[in-house]
């Protein structure tokens, strides 16, 4: 079993980025169940979602507290919410932001993790930049497609077409290639790094 | 509707829940199938309407989205709602799944119409009714072959008047009740051949009275309704690879209640505890008075675990170490999953300290503190 947990704010998407992981899932013939934490559907207050993926049926109903991945759409909450309870030692963690993790002040945080499973991308701005709106939910999930190897972005973009209204899917695929993309050089440049 | 797509239709606008069951009870009475949904202070405020529609016997089928009561408001999952109308004639079945809610629904119908009772489908509000999972769903073409046209046993027809919904008196009120038992009698045999009809005509094992998991050698047995059972399931998975023999009885049907196939599944444990989603204050577990009568006069261990209340996780770690300790016979007739007393017992303490010690509810939550605030 995979567990996801997502992490931001309301009015950001982020029961929706959950929905569309399960759908891409569920796409590549897996099982998958998709929730949200309950009762703080309001634009602004912190918002988690919670994605399981399996090769059985799933039958657990209880949150996700030791994820095997972390997606935070919003940083803000970093040092507001404990968004990094429980996520597995060697568990992925990908962040919506333009900045580093040493800018974000999680320098310490990430330095005894291995690198190749954490990373930032800035789906916020690739998102803009397609749709006009900076909703990074589909950008991110391709994010941590690439990341994770778990999905393939076709099964992403299949899961966008399929949850989100006409007129903004489009502009989301693009988003999503783009930050799917980033996350691909991100992860070739710190495979070529030299270590240590 | 209005592109007449849905023909014959008419679109009333109910005013509140009240008038949606009173609806519901003449488009019945008309001969229309009549459905409705509702959950939590929605449901008790139909209540008088939903007692009326068992004593007329109308097949109406409902959706509970099981929630909790206020006060304190809270609008997150528990059974208290669907528990409070335990005895309101209604049969009530509760789903595991959302396929089992789907298929559920489609047995509930043809179950109501058969006997002339309405069913409620019981399914947890949030765990179940806002997550996505995979359901398959049936043609339209098989659902109706599974389900004939509505035939209804009594009818308001202006050709043919007729009136329903007499006054009766002492003379007769107890036999018209005693009618409502025998039909959900009737419905302890009808149930199980309705899902095995099912299972033919669909593939899939859902609903019955009541189903087993691995209790063939269990000597603790964890009974239980709705969404929960699969994380017991996973917990009892858990023990059984360590070599303890524990399983878990779903119970699909709440009413009627399945007196014998509980007594069957369970006559040879050693242990049973009923793990429930509602609390009777005053007494303690609703699901456990029924059970117990089911094991009269045996010899087993039985007690109650009060778990999930007004959406409270109820998590696999937990429940691993309640099925341990009730395995070990140590586990107390009441007790309550991951409660902390440590609140309970400073609001005793303010208590015995003033008179004027305030609400409960808000000086627990200042206890609480930043907690309350967290998502997670």
């Amino acid at each position: 079993m995979f567990e996801v947990r997502i992490h931001g704010r309301g009015g950001q998407g982020v029961v929706t980025a959950a929905e569309m992981l399960s759908l891409a899932a569920f796409d590549e013939g897996r099982h998958a169940q998709a929730f949200p934490s309950f009762g703080s559907e309001r634009n602004g207050a912190p918002v988690v979602s919670f994605c399981r993926i399996d090769d059985r049926p799933i039958r657990s109903r209880e949150p996700v507290a030791e994820p095997d991945a972390l997606l935070i759409q919003d940083p803000t909450l970093l040092h507001q919410v404990d968004v990094f309870a429980g996520l597995k030692p060697d568990g992925y963690l990908l962040v919506n932001t333009a900045r580093s993790f040493a800018e974000l002040g999680l320098g310490d945080f990430v330095a005894g993790r291995p690198a190749q499973r954490l990373l930032t991308v800035p789906a916020s701005d690739l998102a803009r930049e397609h749709t006009g709106r900076p909703v990074a939910n589909a950008a991110l999930l391709a994010g941590f497609a690439a990341l994770s190897g778990l999905l393939s972005l076709a099964s992403v973009e299949l899961a966008i077409r399929e949850k989100l209204p006409a007129r903004v899917a489009e502009g989301n695929v693009l988003a999503a290639r783009d930050a799917h993309a980033w996350v691909v050089d991100e992860m070739r440049e710190l495979a070529d790094a030299p270590t240590g | 509707m209005k592109l007449g797509e849905l023909s014959p239709c008419e679109f009333v606008n109910v005013e509140s829940e009240f008038a949606a069951m009173s609806v519901a009870i003449g488009a019945s009475a008309a001969g229309a199938r009549a459905y409705t949904a509702t959950a939590s202070q929605g449901l008790l405020f139909m209540v008088e309407a939903v007692y009326n529609a068992a004593g007329l016997g109308l097949p109406i089928v409902m959706t509970v989205a099981n929630r909790a009561i206020g006060a304190p408001i809270n609008i997150w999952n528990d059974h208290s709602d669907a528990m409070s109308q335990r005895d309101s004639g209604w049969i009530q079945l509760y789903a595991e799944t959302n396929q089992e809610a789907l298929d559920l629904h489609i047995q509930a119908f043809r179950l109501a119409e058969e006997l002339s009772t309405p069913v409620m489908v019981c399914m947890d509000g949030f765990i179940l009714t806002h997550a996505y999972e995979e359901v398959e769903m049936p043609a339209q073409a098989d659902v109706d072959a599974f389900l004939p046209a509505f035939e209804p046993r009594q009818v308001l027809d202006p050709d043919e008047p007729v009136t329903i919904g007499a006054m009766v008196g002492p003379e007769a009120f107890t036999e018209v009740k005693i009618l409502q038992h025998y039909k959900q009698m009737l419905a302890l045999d009808r149930i199980p051949e309705i899902a095995a009809d099912f299972q033919r005509a669909f593939g899939r094992d859902s609903g019955g009275l009541v189903r087993p998991y691995r209790t063939e050698d269990a000597e603790t047995i964890v009974v239980a309704l709705g969404s929960v059972l699969g994380t017991i399931e996973e917990a009892v998975d858990e023990l059984r690879e360590e070599g303890v023999r524990i399983g878990a009885l779903a119970l699909t049907s709440f009413r009627p209640f399945p007196l014998d196939a509980v007594r069957a599944a369970l006559e040879h444990a050693t242990n049973v505890v009923v793990l429930e989603k509602a609390l009777a204050v005053g007494i303690g577990g609703i699901v456990t008075s029924n059970v117990r009568l089911a094991l009269s006069g045996l010899p087993i261990h039985g007690s109650t675990v009060i778990a999930g209340l007004g959406g409270r996780p109820i998590t696999q770690r937990s429940l691993r170490d309640l099925f341990l300790r009730a395995h070990a016979g140590e586990l107390e007739s009441l007790s309550f999953l991951d409660a902390d007393w440590g609140l309970v017992e400073r609001e005793l303490q303010r208590m015995s300290q003033m008179q004027r010690s305030g609400p409960h509810a808000e000086n627990i939550l200042r206890d609480v503190g930043a907690v309350a605030h967290k998502a997670v």
